[in-house]
């Protein structure tokens, strides 16, 4: 069946069954709408027919064992990976063809399971760099210093301490990014993430290697996120206290496909996302 | 000196640097005007600061931007052959010789910039070590493009030809580009003044653009690629715009230097060329702009004030190289140079807010 074929047999299912989509945004469209997306490796299906609808504010939970392809997800969903099959609809829009610029300036932002900050730089600069296509001025303005660079220059300033405040990290603007804690790194990334003014943002395990105060102040920070800038968010995590903690929708991915869909207290009553993670009784007996 | 202290450190670098050349400027001078510096250091003046514009903009394109270009000189040829034609063309039109020199180097820098721009369209997609092989090609094609090249200008416009010489012009030309015996200047237009203008300006442009929006596009897309695109910058838009502002800034270089010579060709800016300006960026510090200002400056004298040793004057002057390399990488050296800029640095950082929320 071709891609198109299949966008049409979707259209005619508007919202899904399945739908995991929290009452507030019932009424809104969704930010996020994937179909049937896969991807293959050369012989190997590492995501196959994976179907999610994100709402507008909701905060959604991707789970599963190590390799399930949670990961893989979101490199689709920021093309980093180009998918083999399927569509994905950020708001309303097919990204057939886009790439991860384009992709970004559509809506999405996301931050890394290993840490990619601009380490030679410092931490305001990562944040300003985030800003980057936000406040615009042309590179004659900023080689020049003409007035229109001293301007965009301050509100870029004041911008980036605006968002690096929502972390408490306006002491730290001027270290180098590459020098800072582990927590504070991972932090940094949320607030560049944020800097691109996202509708959803993807977070890949914003919890690890955090201990469980830092983690405790983590889910504290996402549902602040989300009430100030009405953004939806993804996340990608292993800790269950987070994700049953926040998540309102959670997706549980096993060999690349989805193997259940539901609310926290569903999931954890699912008999087969408790084979998935603590295997089946059978097999071993 | 309390606002200076204040200033971000980028802002105090680049403040230092224009010091540094101003002063080296002064002082050079008013040895001139006074005791003089010797005809050797003289005729060194102009070549040393088309090196020093040499090396900032390739550290444009190596330290800041993190290619590896290897065809630098490509560019430096560009601007010199474009410049010194546009200025050995308008010796009857305009009189005054500055106006000359500023019309040739906007030139020379303008059709650098266009060679830089088309050569990095195709370059700028490979990374690492296949980018510096293919721009290393290209400084030679450049090289080759010009050894064959014949220019010239006469009642009926210009003339070109390639290969052989078939631009036939009429009573009154003037052959701008004679191929292998390079370019004849009616007048040396370039001097010393210009040259340090050059170098500030070059120093202006870059420490402004690095210190920009666009300056940290292209740092961050140097740092980490995917984190780059991930927030919505194009990675080749930006390797792109570093490329062909270094290539301007380069055939500027060029054109200051050609102006300066009575005669030259094309195979002045080889592959040695680039190697050489590789060297001062590479000695000078990856991303330091006031490190490749001096690094440029003593390695350009060096040859020179090594001639008393007469046939060991390269080999003095390696040894001399791997020292300097030597000494700059020792861990020993540079704590030392750590140790003293230690103090400084501790009142940038969280101990100084920390002493404030003391202090309330």
């Amino acid at each position: 069946m071709s891609r198109l074929e299949r966008r049409e047999e979707t259209k005619m299912v508007p919202v899904p069954s399945h739908s995991i989509v929290p009452e507030r945004d019932v009424n809104k469209a969704p930010i996020l709408e994937c179909s049937h997306l896969g991807i293959d490796f050369g012989g190997l299906t590492a995501v196959n027919d994976f179907n999610l609808t994100v709402g507008r504010t909701e905060i959604a939970g991707l789970i599963g064992p190590n390799g399930a392809g949670k990961t893989t997800v979101f490199n689709l969903l920021t093309k980093v990976y180009q998918p083999t099959r399927g569509t994905i609809m950020v708001d309303g829009k097919d990204t057939h063809g886009m790439n991860t610029v384009q992709v970004n300036r559509a809506g999405i932002a996301r931050t890394f399971q290993n840490i990619r900050l601009f380490d030679k730089l410092s931490v305001e600069d990562n944040v300003k760099i985030g800003l980057h296509n936000q406040i615009k001025y042309p590179m004659w303005s900023g080689m020049f210093r003409l007035p229109g660079y001293w301007k965009k220059e301050k509100l870029a300033h004041e911008s980036a301490m605006e968002l690096l405040h929502i972390f408490d990290m306006e002491d730290l603007a001027n270290h180098q990014a590459g020098s800072l804690p582990y927590g504070a790194q991972r932090r940094l990334e949320i607030v560049r993430a944020l800097a691109s003014n996202p509708s959803l943002l993807l977070l890949d395990e914003p919890a690890a290697g955090m201990n469980p105060s830092e983690t405790a102040d983590l889910m504290e920070n996402i549902l602040k996120i989300r009430d100030t800038f009405h953004i939806a968010i993804m996340l990608i995590e292993h800790d269950m206290n987070l994700v049953m903690g926040i998540c309102e929708g959670i997706c549980v991915l096993n060999f690349g496909e989805i193997i259940a869909k539901g609310t926290p207290s569903e999931i954890q009553n699912n008999p087969k996302v408790i084979e998935a993670y603590l295997g089946s009784q059978k097999k071993e007996g | 000196m309390m606002k200076f202290r204040r200033m971000k450190k980028s802002t105090r670098t680049s403040f230092f640097t224009y010091a540094l050349v101003i002063v080296a400027f002064l002082v050079i001078q008013i040895l001139r005007g006074t005791v003089g510096i010797g005809s050797l250091l003289e005729g060194q003046l102009i070549p040393i600061c088309a090196y020093i514009v040499m090396a900032v903009s390739l550290n444009l394109v190596v330290g800041i931007s993190g290619e590896l270009s290897l065809g630098h000189a490509g560019f430096m040829s560009v601007g010199a052959f474009a410049g010194c034609s546009m200025a050995n063309a308008l010796q009857n039109v305009v009189a005054a010789e500055p106006v000359r020199l500023v019309i040739a180097i906007l030139f020379g820098a303008l059709m650098a910039a266009l060679a830089g721009f088309l050569i990095g369209i195709p370059v700028l997609r490979l990374n690492g070590d296949y980018l510096a092989i293919v721009t290393l090609a290209f400084g030679e094609i450049i090289k080759t493009i010009v050894t064959n090249l014949y220019v010239g200008v006469d009642g009926n416009g210009l003339q070109a030809s390639f290969v052989n010489d078939n631009t036939k012009l009429a009573e009154g030309g003037i052959a701008l580009i004679k191929g292998p015996m390079g370019v004849s200047n009616a007048a040396r237009i370039s001097s010393f003044v210009a040259g340090f203008l050059l170098v500030m300006l070059t120093l202006i442009i870059v420490f402004n653009l690095v210190n920009s929006r666009a300056g940290r596009a292209i740092m961050a897309t140097r740092d980490n690629r995917i984190a780059a695109e991930s927030v919505g910058i194009s990675v080749t838009k930006y390797k792109l715009m570093a490329f062909t502002v270094s290539a301007a800034l380069a055939g500027a270089a060029g054109t200051l230097y050609g102006c300066s010579q009575i005669t030259f060709a094309a195979n002045k800016f080889d592959f040695n060329t680039s190697i050489l300006i590789l060297v001062f960026v590479v000695l000078g510090g990856l991303g330091n702009m006031w490190g490749s200002v001096i690094a440029a400056a003593a390695l350009t004298i060096l040859p020179e004030a090594l001639r008393q040793f007469s046939d060991y004057r390269m080999l003095v002057y390696a040894i001399v190289l791997i020292l300097v390399m030597l000494a700059t990488n020792s861990p020993a050296i540079r704590s030392f140079f750590i140790r003293i800029f230690r103090r400084e640095k501790d009142e940038d950082g969280p101990s100084r807010s920390m002493k404030k929320e003391a202090a309330k």
